[in-house]
């Protein structure tokens, strides 16, 4: 609550900031949109050709290994955009902008998209590899436990009329959900060994895979970093307009 | 002064629909609200009463002072009369329900259900609450509907007691009650085209 | 506090009330099970400790869409979120009050329950224990649930998809409790992990709780 004797000019927010005003961050989307577009469009194409047609087959594994430049990145993307709706949903229970609470809104189905592919992919290279569409091994079933808490984060966001309301409900199911998912990681890790190989990126130079996969592959994951920003930010704008046109309507009904 | 409100805008579904509406309302007095349906009456009562946050503006003296009373009276059908009241008074921190029981002159009905008592003794049962809580300030929003004349003299006579006693009434009500009151027509503080921001949606336009 | 537990325990007692509900859903799914995957003795033994934890479960899932719709109904939840009580308080209590007449008597009946599905001797005690441990944190997580959809008009299915996948870790901790006590294995990790998830959810979920009922009331 603040006093507000005889109204001064709002205080206009500078810098990383300002873009929470919906007009200012729409403008700006429109402008990095088709830059992003080519540059993710680029790199996915640079990344799947060059990993499909010109690395070697693996000494175990044969040409299926090559599904890894759809699996890894998607899987990647799968978790960072749940990780990104955390940091918008706190964003918006913290400074209420609404740009925030709409881009977690608009993250959800890519993210959601992403964890989708990564699972399908899973199964067509698990087939050959374990002789099996789907083990209940911990990787593969943290995903489909992440599947269902998407699934439910984009239930409550459409179950909601009231978007103000809808944005704070899911907000603090994001911020739950987000504890019980690493939670869920936990427990299925005791509750099953599994089959996965290791990761396949990591700081530990032994375990990561060999170099010929490994530079088409961080090529190939630029693209769908590229590509899930840029989808993200093409959803956010659809869904500011979509605020806008009811704000517009709401305001034609009262004058 | 028990309550005071200074410049408060309060919006209902992101929507403003008053704006810099200042009041205050002393020890052992009453306010009506008046204005047409929808003007904000219930908005206004419901933000007084601290469940929704004003939009801006500040609201003195209302924290745990408030008992709140509104078109559904909180009764439990499968509770009979006395259960309903004295689970209330125990929430609030109180004992005796009997002055409430004589003052809404519920005493036959003490043993009935509440499901199966008809609308006007259920609203008199519910403004019974309003004595267990021991609250000063009492926010009602149309508590005489379904009342019958007599029950409307009982309720009158409790607000009166009440006011005799150094607590205050705020309520929004259509009929002319037989009570000392102010009268404040919200009519005025309408948010309008031009007095409207702070809506959920304005910073989209 | 006391009266608000005793109003709810009252409630539910009454006719209407559901108490029982739940127990008598508990028997059918237990009774359903050899239908469904045949009346092998050992079959049963082996799957008894998962299958009475899920249907303990369910069955806990079943009237949590009562749990905070009926007070909303007739304003209830209005003056209890401006009485002196706290609606973190408040919604703990409604969830003790939940897990006395819901979580309890499946905590109880389980042993017999185990009968019908031919558990091991050494798998009663853990089937109690997991029981007991577990189903104060699905009666709390159930509340977290609750009133996330209390405004939500014809709110139960989303409320089972909500509220499902936040029992993962529990159901995970308390099978796997029940399974080694049938298999007659160490059961202190998964016995420890449990208690441990119970006692944070009763710790912190009720502060998300109330913070969603809030903006459900506003």
């Amino acid at each position: 609550m603040s006093v507000s004797g005889d109204k001064p000019a709002p205080v206009r927010p500078q810098g990383f900031w300002s873009y929470a005003n919906p007009v200012k961050f729409l403008g700006f989307s429109e402008r990095i949109l088709p830059a992003l577009w080519w540059l993710s469009g680029i790199c996915l194409a640079v990344g799947l050709i060059w990993g499909f047609f010109f690395t070697p087959d693996d000494f175990r594994q044969g040409s299926t290994v090559k599904i890894i430049y759809l699996h890894v990145p998607s899987a990647l993307m799968a978790i960072n955009a749940w990780f990104m709706m955390l940091v918008a949903s706190l964003v918006w229970l913290i400074r209420r902008h609404h740009v925030s609470a709409l881009a977690a809104r608009a993250a959800a189905p890519v993210g959601v998209v992403m964890t989708v592919i990564a699972l399908v992919t899973g199964a067509i290279w698990g087939q050959p590899m374990w002789g099996t569409w789907w083990a209940w091994d911990p990787r593969l079933t943290s995903f489909l436990i992440l599947f269902l808490f998407y699934l439910g984060y984009i239930a409550l966001w459409e179950a909601v009329d009231d978007p103000d309301t809808a944005a704070d409900l899911t907000s603090v199911l994001c911020l739950v959900g987000s504890v019980f998912a690493v939670l869920s990681r936990y427990a299925v890790n005791f509750w099953n060994q599994g089959l996965h190989q290791g990761a396949s990126l990591s700081l530990d130079k032994e375990e990561n895979v060999a170099d010929v996969f490994y530079q088409p592959l961080l090529v190939a994951i630029a693209g769908f970093v590229l590509l899930f920003l840029a989808l993200v930010f093409y959803r956010t704008g659809t869904e500011i307009r979509l605020r806008r046109t009811r704000a517009l309507l709401a305001r034609q009904r009262r004058a | 002064m028990v309550l005071t409100v200074h410049d408060l805008s309060v919006a209902r579904g992101g929507v403003p629909v008053l704006t810099g509406l200042s009041f205050d309302v002393e020890a052992g007095c009453a306010l009506i609200l008046r204005g047409p349906n929808g003007a904000g009456k219930t908005t206004l009562l419901r933000t007084l009463a601290g469940l929704q946050p004003p939009l801006s503006g500040e609201i003195a003296g209302a924290e745990d002072q408030v008992a709140y009373a509104a078109h559904s009276d909180g009764l439990k059908s499968m509770l009979t009369v006395r259960e309903n009241l004295t689970f209330w008074a125990a929430v609030f921190g109180q004992r005796d329900i009997t002055p409430a029981m004589t003052a809404f002159n519920l005493e036959d009905l003490e043993e009935r259900l509440a499901g199966t008592l008809s609308a006007g003794q259920k609203r008199r049962l519910g403004l019974a609450r309003l004595l267990v809580t021991g609250r000063p300030v009492w926010i009602l929003d149309e508590p005489t509907v379904s009342l019958d004349q007599d029950a409307v003299r009982l309720f009158e006579t409790a607000v009166t007691a009440h006011l005799a006693g150094g607590g205050s009434v705020i309520m929004a009500t259509h009929i002319a009650p037989g009570i000392d009151a102010q009268v404040l027509d919200i009519s005025p503080w309408r948010a309008t085209a031009a007095t409207r921001a702070g809506a959920s949606d304005e910073a989209f336009l | 506090m006391k009266a608000l537990l005793l109003r709810d325990l009252m409630l539910a007692f009454r006719a209407g009330g559901g108490f029982g509900l739940g127990l008598a859903f508990f028997l059918i799914v237990t009774v359903l099970v050899p239908f469904s995957v045949g009346p092998q003795s050992d079959l049963l033994a082996r799957i008894a400790p998962g299958v009475l934890w899920l249907g303990a479960l369910l069955a806990c899932l079943l009237s949590l869409d009562r749990l905070l719709a009926l007070d909303l109904e007739d304003g209830s939840l209005d003056l209890l979120a401006t009485s002196p009580l706290p609606l973190e308080a408040a919604l703990s209590i409604k969830a003790l009050a939940h897990w006395l007449t819901t979580g309890l008597p499946l905590v109880l009946a389980a042993p017999l329950f185990g009968v019908l599905l031919n558990l091991p001797g050494p798998g009663y005690i853990w089937l109690v224990i997991s029981l007991a441990l577990g189903t104060p944190a699905l009666s709390v997580i159930g509340t977290f649930g609750a009133a996330l959809t209390v405004g939500i008009k014809r709110g139960g299915l989303l409320l089972s998809l909500l509220v499902l996948p936040l029992y993962v870790p529990t159901l995970i901790f308390g099978a796997e409790t029940a399974r080694r006590g049938a298999a007659g294995m160490d059961t202190s990790t998964p016995a420890l992990m449990l208690a441990g998830i119970t006692l944070a959810v009763i710790a912190v979920m009720p502060f998300a709780s109330a913070a969603a009922l809030r903006v459900n009331l506003r």
